[in-house]
């Protein structure tokens, strides 16, 4: 597998000009409208991506699972956008955004790409400014910002809490304006289920028309994939209920290496799990963190006190209350980085100091904030957020504290990809959360929507077009979706979908999702050790085998059928799994989101082992019932040092 | 609790619906809805029937899928809260709930309670943008907002298209969703440009769609979950009506 980072030469602060100057080649606007570019996904990263290149000339055909491009999970995104603006002068600039994010991520993400990330975060403001996203702004008139984990500064903009909704409307209006136009064909409510590959290269898609069951080929000059993230592999995550890694685990099948796929943010603020009924965790954004204090009682008996009724959370005095984080992190105090936030909040736990029924919950209290500031104050800063979390657990935050717990939020990991966003098929591009790119093994708060909209905006539009001029115009649409590949790929998905609906065994989709949740939260969750990985590693074929011989899927092929979407979604995972898993447990180090019990320092913090892993890894499939293989990209960082990271 | 659910079945477009009745044990006041329909459906599933279809994405109430109509009121009984956000504590051992997709002729239903809203995006495409050419706009900061304009402009863009608002309208009107997204923009300093062609370029999409009237009846404020207000649709009405006078105008000159 060629894993060639096509890093440009130069100095790090001048490498992506000089690319774009120098390396990446241009099509003539006369040719552009002979290529027809494929674009998964109408997220940040999708949803720009599309509207850009169409807007550049190019024909793009945009797909997305959901009725609208409108409702890609990106809308869900609360708390805000980083971008170095510097606008409070608090001593902000892209090298410290830079350097915030390869800390952030535990020295574990390709230093050249994350200074990209931040050199283009202040243009990301302004393009979306432009476009008429309402930020919050100060009584001046000028742009507002308030702090994020793992930062010193105050550097992330937003829209009260639903930053990304703003933004994703955003992109989603440029996006409808090219459908307006004709430059853009949308597919909504449209699967993809395969890659196809032509002569090595990605020509095409094949996709299940979720209205009417038609199975429908797509040949296209090149595909870019901007899919999301898969922590619904987990089951319960804060992601919407149909987030899959299906469009990038068919890739992976087709021979695109999948990086990192054990990188998973575990965030510390999400409400509690209440019983087995639920389907899904809500997060309660990291801005909270603004002006929340995290606590929980000193004492077990206390908690136990707390989880049994006994006492309300405002009974419990001062001296006996652990403020966790402001204790054993002093200088970052709350804002502390989530993956660090996060596993603090499991050792209260796991020291039988939790509340919530479950045993599982920590405070999140305002209590202060609000003698400080006034409820107004508060309610002005995040009053949707909490009634958010007042319409879901009943408590009224304003006079109680909120009770938090870590839940699966984001994935790190994804399809291995080069500077130029370009996997190692050629001609398949992949933007959004869907890549490995720049977080490292813990993303940030706040980066994941500027690396959507960089990639989608400002790298995708050039390396994209790179591409297709280096295929040459004789190329443009001389692919046809009546070659063979297709036809292959067609049946591949037909026989599937034939299979799912054949079984008609007793157990639901979701109750194998269910399961399978389970076995990934138990052993490759918060914390993992080579005993539990090597038993998930065993227990997920078990399970994958009964849900093959056993599930049911109901209704019929041919029409609307939410049955068999989620058994497909369902029967990915249940490979993906495995290699999660399998990535754990070759990742013999703790960093980031992946905390290794085996590897900790005296005080529980993660020790990386930079000798021995500072690599990216990323697998190769080798065949259904054969172990996929393991390739390494260095990590070779010229600018900054690996140090332990501290936020003491 | 125990429920007793009186539930909308459709094939298809082509084929008529009619509602089934189902009973339900216990659901924990906890749940959620959407997880009560779950629950329903592997009911269902068990029994080999076959489960109800319902269009949900995120649950948290920001995307916009989720569009019911419980018991006569779409999204449900309680006030700015989408059905995904509805809790069970909401009703109590023995209630009969009717469960009902949204019904508006622009919205046809596709199956069971999910309906077609690609309508809302034709009217977008018309109009519902502002023109920004990715590339390098000036800093961001040079464009000044006052605050309460800037927050006036978030009331509006706070809408997240579920279509309650027409499902309630006794004439199917789409005005709160349409004024939403041209009073977001033409408040914006950005947005001035395109002012009036925008609010021309909507309307007529809006009306082009089938979409009916407005006779002031305030039902799709009611059920607003982001609380979008009727202001928006006077100012939507006023700029349309400058638009029209400007227009005449300069086609005079
Ligand atoms: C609750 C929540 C809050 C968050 N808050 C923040 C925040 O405050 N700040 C921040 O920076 N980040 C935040 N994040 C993370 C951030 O929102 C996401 O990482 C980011 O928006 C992902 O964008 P994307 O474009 O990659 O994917 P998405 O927005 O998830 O889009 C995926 C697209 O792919 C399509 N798709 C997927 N699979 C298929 C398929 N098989 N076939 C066809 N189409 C498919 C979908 O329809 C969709 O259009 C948050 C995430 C969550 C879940
Ligand atoms: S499911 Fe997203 S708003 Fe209800």
């Amino acid at each position: 597998m060629n894993l060639d980072a096509k890093i440009p030469e130069g100095p790090l602060a001048d490498k992506w000009k000089y690319h774009k100057g120098h390396n990446l080649k241009l099509v003539n606007p006369a040719n552009r409208r002979k290529y027809h570019v494929i674009v998964v996904g109408s997220g940040l990263a999708g949803g720009a991506a599309a509207a850009s290149l169409a807007e550049m000339g190019y024909q793009v055909s945009c797909f997305c699972y959901q009725d609208s491009p409108r409702r890609a999970h990106s809308i869900a995104a609360q708390g805000g956008i980083n971008a170095a603006k510097n606008y409070q002068n608090d001593g902000d600039s892209i090298y410290r955004l830079f350097y915030d994010t390869i800390k952030g991520g535990d020295y574990r993400s390709r230093e050249a790409n994350v200074y990209r990330l931040a050199e283009v975060s202040g243009n990301i403001i302004d393009q979306m400014v432009a476009q008429g996203v309402p930020f919050a702004r100060e009584y001046g008139g000028l742009l507002a910002n308030r702090s994020f984990g793992g930062a010193q500064v105050s550097r992330t903009f937003y829209a009260r809490g639903q930053t990304g909704q703003q933004l994703l409307l955003g992109a989603y209006q440029q996006l409808s304006r090219q459908i307006g136009l004709g430059q853009v064909k949308m597919y909504n409510r449209h699967e993809m289920l395969d890659l196809v590959l032509v002569d090595g290269h990605a020509k095409g898609i094949i996709t299940r028309n979720l209205v009417n069951g038609k199975i429908e080929r797509w040949a296209s000059d090149t595909v870019v994939l901007c899919t999301g993230g898969y922590g619904n592999v987990f089951f319960l995550s804060t992601n919407a209920q149909g987030c899959n890694v299906t469009a990038a685990y068919r890739a992976f099948k087709r021979g695109a290496g999948f990086a990192n796929p054990c990188y998973t943010q575990i965030h510390p603020t999400c409400i509690p799990v209440h019983g087995d009924q639920q389907s899904k965790l809500t997060l309660m954004s990291e801005s909270l963190r603004n002006d929340g204090r995290i606590w929980a009682p000193k004492t077990r008996e206390l908690a136990d006190k707390v989880r049994k009724g006994e006492i309300k959370p405002g009974d419990i005095a001062e001296d006996d209350r652990d403020y966790y984080l402001e204790r054993k992190y002093p200088s970052f105090g709350n804002l502390a980085p989530r993956d660090i936030s996060s596993r603090a909040a499991k050792e209260a736990c796991d020291d039988g100091r939790g509340v919530a029924s479950t045993g599982l919950g920590v405070f999140l209290d305002f209590r202060d904030a609000i003698n400080r500031l006034g409820e107004d104050v508060i309610r002005e800063r995040y009053g949707n957020l909490f009634d958010m979390y007042n319409r879901i657990t009943g408590d009224n935050p304003y006079q109680t504290p909120m009770m938090i717990f870590p839940a699966v939020h984001y994935t790190m990991g994804g399809l291995w990809v080069d500077y130029n966003l370009e996997s190692n098929i050629p001609g398949l591009f992949v933007g959004g959360e869907a890549n490995f790119s720049d977080h490292g093994a813990n993303r940030l708060g706040a980066s994941a929507l500027m690396q959507g909209l960089a990639d989608g905006y400002f790298v995708l539009p050039y390396t994209v077009g790179d591409y297709l001029a280096r295929c040459g115009i004789s190329s443009a649409g001389s692919i046809s979706s009546d070659h063979e590949a297709f036809e292959e790929a067609e049946n591949g998905v037909r026989e599937r979908i034939a299979k799912l609906m054949s079984i008609q065994g007793t157990e639901s989709p979701r109750s194998f999702h269910k399961r399978l949740g389970h076995i990934m939260w138990d052993y490759c969750g918060m914390a993992r050790d080579d005993a539990g990985l090597k038993k998930a590693i065993e227990l997920i074929p078990q399970l994958r085998e009964e849900f093959w011989q056993n599930v049911r899927v109901i209704g019929e092929e041919g029409e609307l059928n939410q049955e068999l979407e989620r058994a497909g979604r369902v029967a990915d995972f249940l490979e993906y799994g495995e290699l999660m898993c399998r990535d754990a447990l070759m990742r013999d180090e703790s960093c980031g989101g992946h905390f290794r019990s085996e590897h900790q320092t005296p005080d529980g913090e993660a020790e990386r082992n930079d000798d021995e892993f500072a690599f990216v890894g990323v697998w190769e499939h080798q065949g259904d019932d054969k172990e996929p293989k393991l390739h390494k990209e260095e990590l070779t960082y010229e600018e900054v040092k690996f140090t332990t990271r501290s936020y003491k | 609790m125990n429920l007793h659910l009186r539930v909308w079945r459709q094939k298809n477009v082509d084929t008529p619906g009619g509602y089934k009745n189902y009973e339900l044990k216990d659901v924990s006041e906890d749940s959620s809805f959407l997880e009560m329909l779950d629950i329903l459906n592997e009911q269902l599933v068990e029994q080999g029937e076959e489960p109800v279809a319902f269009d949900h994405d995120c649950r948290e109430g920001i995307c916009g899928m989720c569009s019911l109509v419980i018991n006569g009121m779409a999204h449900g009984p309680e006030t700015a809260t989408t059905v995904c956000q509805l809790h069970m504590r909401s009703y109590k051992d023995g209630d009969s709930i009717t469960i009902e997709p949204w019904r508006a002729k622009p919205f046809p239903v596709v199956k069971d309670l999910i309906v077609d809203r690609s309508a809302f995006d034709h009217i977008i495409q018309a109009g519902g943008f502002i023109t920004a050419r990715t590339g390098s706009p000036q800093d961001a900061n040079e464009i000044l907002i006052p605050k309460p304009t800037a927050d006036k402009a978030m009331d509006a863009a706070a809408c997240i298209g579920c279509g309650a608002c027409v499902a309630a309208c006794p004439n199917g009107s789409a005005m709160l969703f349409t004024s939403a997204k041209s009073s977001q923009l033409n408040l914006l300093p950005q947005g001035k440009g395109e002012k009036d062609k925008r609010v021309m370029a909507m309307v007529s999409a809006m009306d082009e769609q089938g979409f009916g009237n407005c006779t002031n009846y305030g039902e799709c404020q009611a059920v607003c979950p982001k609380e979008i207000t009727l202001d928006f649709i006077a100012k939507m009405n006023r700029d349309y009506a400058t638009a029209r006078v400007r227009n005449f105008f300069s086609k005079a000159i």
